[in-house]
């Protein structure tokens, strides 16, 4: 069990993180708000619970990796990046900007990136080549892998998992961030993934499920995942697009687009920042 | 032209990779369900600790491969070249070359020598797909000897490498001792009215080529020209001054290839008169590989007529 005062401040840093990405989207003027704010409070407890890793040497051989195959969630990405130490929270002003090293969609040129993700489907069998390699050499890191739910609709993603199951691979946990949207509208609307738990035990994983927005329950899900032998884990995070933005919440509209700055102004507010995140 | 010993460039490929595994523990290899004639099985013999059948899932395996490159180890992945470049190629543009991974792709069974499978499996548009992409390097070895120093230099190199095999036997025609040096033409044979360049297993047609030359009079150097990228430039702009006319050899698309990265650096170096011998916009078809080189114009005698035409053209223009 967690302790309270650990919980509680891994909900500070998650509230931090949900300022910080739409600071950072109101300077960029572009980016995906909608899957970053759902992804932010499990991503919190990935990077400052579960994760074993180093922002002074981000090429630690011990460290656990991380890869987000949801690349569009780079505000989050940077964001969590900036709290962990790997670059300047001024940084994040740069977000999209030409020269800047924070990309659209991340790429190796910033530290704490393991691969430049983006293209859908691709993110998982990355991270299934790192935990057979790892294995290989007997190595205890742990491969984290985070998905959106939409890109389950991508063959490759399928892939991925049936290998990942094939070869056992209890040192890769997939997150997968179940908003339920994407781009063009629901997801069971677009194209249909129910059951996807079930989908997922027919493929050989073990499947926790749970509300991603639970500080809680993504903490203990993590632990969990740890101790499963024998096969992968994918934690399905029942989550809310856009979470704690009250317009944004369930609305597709907001998957790739940036709020204008009145409307940044809004949702900070809405979030209660604090005043330095009013500088735009 | 006198028989040599015949061998695939495949087999090669699946020598050399038993080879460099026992001299560096971090090469592992990945399959799609072809190991047998990728010949990647002998290492999978060897060696079952590292190797890895991904089943018939290429885009799975290309970034398995990105993964393993990751995490230290020197990944090769094989299959056919129309599954390997073809299927999976996003992947490899996407993860392997914008991150610049240390992915060594083997496509097998490259070009129209393939046979009796057909269009389906004769890969002719692989060279052309791979070079395009940032970060890759592309090579086509012509023979037994050259593919074992392509592979060997693969495996040192940090980075993207795509090397093309093919499936048929091909005489032996160049030499241990010869040099391999990635991006360096090799002079096979000197000569002053023409240049024929070639690329890759049709090495023995363009031999034939310049010795059939040679009885009508005519004086063609012959480069072969492993690397297609990075093409060598500064050989290809000394042939382009110095014999006036080039005809390109590869057994691929005319379009986007060998033929084409030649007439790049033509183009902006030395320009004159290029014939191209390769595949002319078409699919391949089902037969024998000698049926086929002469259905689609690959043989000696078909340089020989793209010399004569090109010649025709130097001429004209000087």
């Amino acid at each position: 069990m967690v302790d309270q005062a650990k919980l509680k401040e891994l909900e500070k840093i998650a509230h931090r993180i949900r300022c910080d990405i739409i600071w950072t989207l109101a300077h960029a003027q572009s980016g995906h708000p909608g899957g970053s704010l759902s992804a932010t409070d499990f991503g919190v407890a990935l990077y400052f619970y579960a994760v074993k890793h180093d922002c002074k040497d981000c090429c630690w051989p011990e460290r656990d990796r991380v890869v987000f195959s949801k690349g569009h969630a780079s505000p989050l990405i940077f964001s969590l990046l900036a709290e962990s130490g790997y670059i300047e929270r001024d940084e994040l002003k740069t977000f999209r900007q030409f020269g800047s090293r924070l990309q659209g969609h991340p790429n190796l040129e910033c530290a704490g990136i393991e691969v430049g993700t983006g293209s859908l489907g691709q993110g998982l069998s990355i991270a299934v080549g790192m935990a057979l390699g790892l294995r290989m050499d007997g190595k205890p890191n742990r491969v984290y892998c985070v998905m959106g739910d939409g890109e389950n609709q991508e063959g490759s993603t399928w892939e991925a998992i049936m290998s990942a199951g094939h070869y056992k691979l209890d040192n890769l946990c997939a997150v997968l961030d179940s908003n339920r949207l994407q781009i063009d509208g629901w997801v069971e609307d677009v194209m249909g993934l129910q059951p996807i738990a079930e989908k997922w035990r027919a493929f050989r994983w073990h499947v926790i499920e749970i509300d991603g927005h639970d500080m809680a329950q993504c903490v203990e899900a993590f632990d969990q995942a740890k101790q499963v032998k024998g096969q992968p884990t994918v934690i399905i995070a029942n989550t809310v697009k856009g979470k704690g933005v009250s317009w944004m919440e369930d609305v597709a509209e907001w998957h790739g687009k940036a709020p204008k700055p009145d409307r940044c102004r809004d949702a900070l507010n809405e979030l209660a920042c604090p005043a330095e995140y009013f500088d735009f | 032209m006198t028989e040599k010993k015949a061998i695939a460039t495949r087999d090669a490929y699946g020598e050399a990779l038993v080879e460099l595994a026992a001299e560096d523990e971090r090469i592992v290899v990945l399959g799609a369900d072809l190991t047998g004639s990728t010949r990647t099985l002998w290492f999978a013999q060897k060696y079952p600790d590292r190797f890895f059948d991904f089943g018939i899932a290429e885009q799975n395996m290309l970034n398995a491969a990105a993964g393993l490159s990751l995490v230290g180890k020197i990944p090769w992945v094989s299959t056919y070249a129309v599954f390997v470049a073809g299927r999976a190629w996003e992947q490899i543009r996407t993860t392997t070359c914008y991150s610049n991974l240390n992915v060594k792709i083997g496509g097998a069974h490259g070009g129209i020598s393939v046979g009796p499978d057909g269009a389906t499996h004769q890969a002719l548009e692989d060279v052309a797909i791979m070079r395009v992409l940032p970060n890759m390097i592309v090579i086509v070895p012509a023979d037994y000897h050259e593919t074992k120093k392509a592979v060997a230099w693969a495996c040192k190199h940090v980075g993207p490498v795509y090397v093309r095999f093919g499936r048929e036997p091909v005489p032996v025609v160049t030499k241990p001792e010869d040099p391999f040096i990635m991006g360096k033409a090799n002079l096979i044979h000197d000569g002053n009215d023409v240049t024929i360049a070639n690329n890759g297993p049709t090495l023995r047609e363009a031999m034939e080529a310049v010795e059939m030359l040679k009885e009508k009079g005519i004086s063609a150097r012959l480069l072969n020209i492993h690397t297609v990228k990075p093409i060598d430039r500064k050989a290809i702009a000394k042939a382009a001054r110095e014999t006036g006319a080039i005809v390109t050899v590869e057994e691929h698309q005319v379009m986007g290839g060998f033929g084409s990265a030649v007439a790049e650096a033509v183009v902006q170096t030395h320009p004159v008169p290029m014939r191209f011998i390769g595949i002319q916009d078409r699919f391949g078809e089902s037969g024998t590989p000698e049926e086929l080189f002469e259905e689609f114009g690959l043989t000696a005698k078909h340089i020989v007529a793209a010399v004569e035409e090109v010649l025709k053209a130097k001429n004209l223009t000087s």
